[in-house]
């Protein structure tokens, strides 16, 4: 058991363009679509500062941009700022890699701590199968589905 | 890759070791093929062909660590499948996302 610390890979492969996804990963209003209840603030470039607003307006998460090529990669430094034992945990890694592949594009999620059992990794690794089904329907169909929401007011 | 491609997530789903597989995953994830043959009644080849299989439904993603190759659970075509055969079911459609499908489409291309 070599690996320290928690993390998760996720893939999807969606039918649309790098500029399409990368709008996408980017852009508020996107972001408020797929994000289901919550949204994400930022300042996007590298260096810029990143938020996630919960729908009653507190902050839910804080970050900083530490990665920012266009169409390529976006990687977000994530802390949670809501509940005071995921807080605790401190920082994590949040990447997002864009890849054409063939007539579609492939995103890789991947997100990561250096701690191992972590509860912050735990829950967002529960969000990110919802989210990320909804960038695909919204990106393949124009609308996402009515799931469940994950932060709610 | 056939990674869009819901037959072959429920292929991979259809086999029992295959689901052992990613119960292993789901419990600890992240672990080489040595880590997950451990305590299996299969041999390290067999375990390597059903990863494939589970890597090319998009239901197992990997990572190289240095020398080693993890491998993730990745539940998103599941989710897929809960969202087109489940909740579909209980879809309420919401005026602000025409708007946007209309904003998408007038974007596309």
């Amino acid at each position: 058991m070599t690996n320290k610390g928690s993390s998760f890979v996720y893939v999807t492969y969606i039918r649309t363009t790098p500029e399409r996804l990368w709008s996408a990963l980017t852009g508020k209003e996107f972001g408020q679509q797929y994000w289901r209840g919550a949204s994400p603030e930022a300042d996007w470039k590298l260096g810029g500062s990143w938020r996630l607003i919960r729908p009653d307006g507190q902050v839910n998460d804080i970050g900083e941009i530490v990665a920012f090529e266009p169409f390529k990669r976006l990687s977000i430094r994530w802390r949670n700022e809501f509940r005071p034992e995921l807080k605790a945990e401190g920082w994590s890694l949040c990447t997002m890699e864009i890849e054409p592949v063939d007539e579609v594009v492939k995103l890789t999620l991947t997100h990561s701590i250096e701690r191992e059992s972590s509860k912050f990794i735990e829950a967002v690794s529960g969000g990110w199968p919802l989210i990320l089904s909804n960038l695909k329907s919204l990106l393949e169909t124009g609308s996402v589905g009515s799931g469940p929401m994950l932060c709610r007011g | 890759m056939g990674t869009i491609d819901d037959d072959a997530v429920f292929r991979a789903l259809a086999d029992a070791n295959r689901r052992r597989l990613l119960d292993r995953l789901h419990r600890k994830n992240g672990q080489t093929l040595g880590e997950l043959c451990e305590g299996l009644e299969m041999t390290r080849q067999a375990v390597a062909k059903h990863l494939k299989v589970l890597e090319q439904a998009n239901l197992v993603s990997w990572q190289r660590r240095g020398r080693e190759k993890l491998h993730f659970i990745n539940p998103v075509p599941i989710n897929a499948i809960a969202e087109r055969w489940i909740r579909k079911f209980e879809r309420r459609r919401l005026a602000a996302l025409s708007a946007l499908k209309n904003k998408l489409e007038g974007e596309n291309r």
